[in-house]
């Protein structure tokens, strides 16, 4: 029975401190002064976190458009409003969809793939010798991957819900043919830019804040062994996952709650 | 250097298309700056019911977009609604000071807007007027009392 007790009490202190290392560890590595190199950091990081992301981030936008717009057609053309098309269409991708697959997607593409850089450096011990020779890992390391991030997840949302769309207008307009005019105009009646995109920017920058913090503290802290780094991999994608899922709940109660 | 510099072309490009989609997000799909001319002048109009008209909704005249809703609000004196519109300025002075306007729907679920229909008097509507004779929006629930009670007679 004691067992048991000291047992919890262990996993709730470890959980607890591993929270407070978090913590520490995004103000350490957040607070660092922008020099040259830094930039030329940051900039390596956003085309391997960002620009190489824009394949995956295409290709899923463009079926997730699609496939609204051809479930959607079916539904509405039962009630005659299949007009009402783009207007579905954009306010599910901007609102909700293209921030939440697109960070999904993140966490999977480049998420992982940063904890098992970063862990690989520790298990190699090039953390360690970097401390040694005086440079600051979190600064050199860290800090330009949390920055690219927090910046890439943005672009990629935005490139999500515009590829969406255009598929949702392929299927919509060219294959089952809703008219044109009103896939549009339906469209601009309905989407408020503050209210829908704007909002679904700050979801999203949310999102690239979280899902870079997990990734990245996630190698930093790992057990550096190779049974370390798998699982820290394995943890990344998913508490990247459910935090963005479960972060959307909250934020969307915030922002759209009273709207009705 | 060679390869720092490609490097730096395919993040430029990854930022320009961001900035660029999110201008598309804006204009296309929010529709911000299509068809709001830059002249306006304003007319409120009060409405006994507006249904579910919001800000942004089109203005229209024999089914042309004239303008858009920019607010609306509950009148403190007669308990109705206060909406005021903007209009395009080349129709100042033109639309006469007993025109109409009603509260319509585009299709069965469709979005709620307004429809003008001129009248034929001579005096005519400047920057800051009120529209008078207004038709409320058709609330389904009503429409249906009415029919059931005519059913039951």
């Amino acid at each position: 029975m004691t067992r048991y007790l000291t047992a919890l009490g262990r996993a709730t202190l470890d959980t607890l401190s591993s929270i407070g290392r978090a913590g520490l560890f995004l103000v350490q590595s957040i607070i660092c002064l922008p020099s040259r190199e830094g930039f030329h950091l940051w900039l390596r990081q956003m085309h391997f976190v960002g620009v190489m992301s824009v394949a995956i981030v295409l290709v899923s936008g463009l079926f997730i458009g699609m496939v609204l717009a051809l479930q959607g057609f079916t539904i509405l053309v039962g009630f005659g409003a299949d007009e009402a098309l783009g207007q579905m269409v954009a306010l599910s991708l901007v609102r909700e969809l293209a921030p939440v697959v697109a960070a999904l997607l993140f966490a999977g593409r480049a998420g992982s793939a940063l904890t098992a850089e970063i862990g690989l450096m520790k298990a190699t011990e090039q953390l360690t010798s970097m401390e040694m020779i005086g440079v600051d890992p979190l600064r050199r390391i860290v800090a330009p991957r949390l920055w690219a991030g927090f910046v890439s997840l943005p672009i990629l949302t935005v490139i999500f819900g515009v590829v969406g769309i255009w598929g949702g207008y392929l299927v919509g307009v060219e294959w089952l043919g809703v008219y044109a005019g009103s896939y549009w105009s339906n469209m601009q009646d309905s989407v408020n830019f503050v209210d829908d995109v704007l909002n679904g920017m700050v979801k999203s920058l949310v999102f690239g804040l979280v899902v870079t913090w997990i990734a990245v503290f996630q190698g930093y802290d790992l057990i550096p062994t190779s049974e370390g780094i798998s699982r820290a991999t394995t943890r990344t994608v998913v508490y990247a996952s459910l935090a963005v899922l479960g972060l959307d709940f909250v934020l969307t109660a915030l922002m759209f709650g009273d709207l009705g | 250097m060679k390869r720092n510099s490609w490097l730096e072309l395919g993040v430029g490009i990854f930022m320009l298309a961001g900035i660029l989609g999110l201008v598309f997000l804006g204009l296309r799909v929010s529709g911000l700056g299509v068809g709001v001319p830059s002249n306006t002048f304003t007319l409120t109009a009060n409405f006994a019911n507006i249904g579910g008209l919001r800000p942004q909704a089109k203005v229209t005249m024999s089914g042309v977009r004239v303008g858009q809703v920019t607010d609306i609000q509950l009148d403190p004196k007669w308990f109705d609604a206060k909406v005021t519109m903007e209009l395009d300025s080349k129709y100042d002075g033109k639309l006469s000071d007993d025109t109409t306007a009603a509260i319509l729907t585009s299709g069965l679920l469709g979005e709620q807007y307004i429809g003008l229909t001129v009248g034929g008097a001579p005096d005519m509507l400047h920057d800051g007027d009120v529209i008078h004779d207004t038709q409320q929006a058709l609330v389904l629930e009503d429409l249906i009392q009415q029919f059931v009670s005519n059913m039951a007679k």
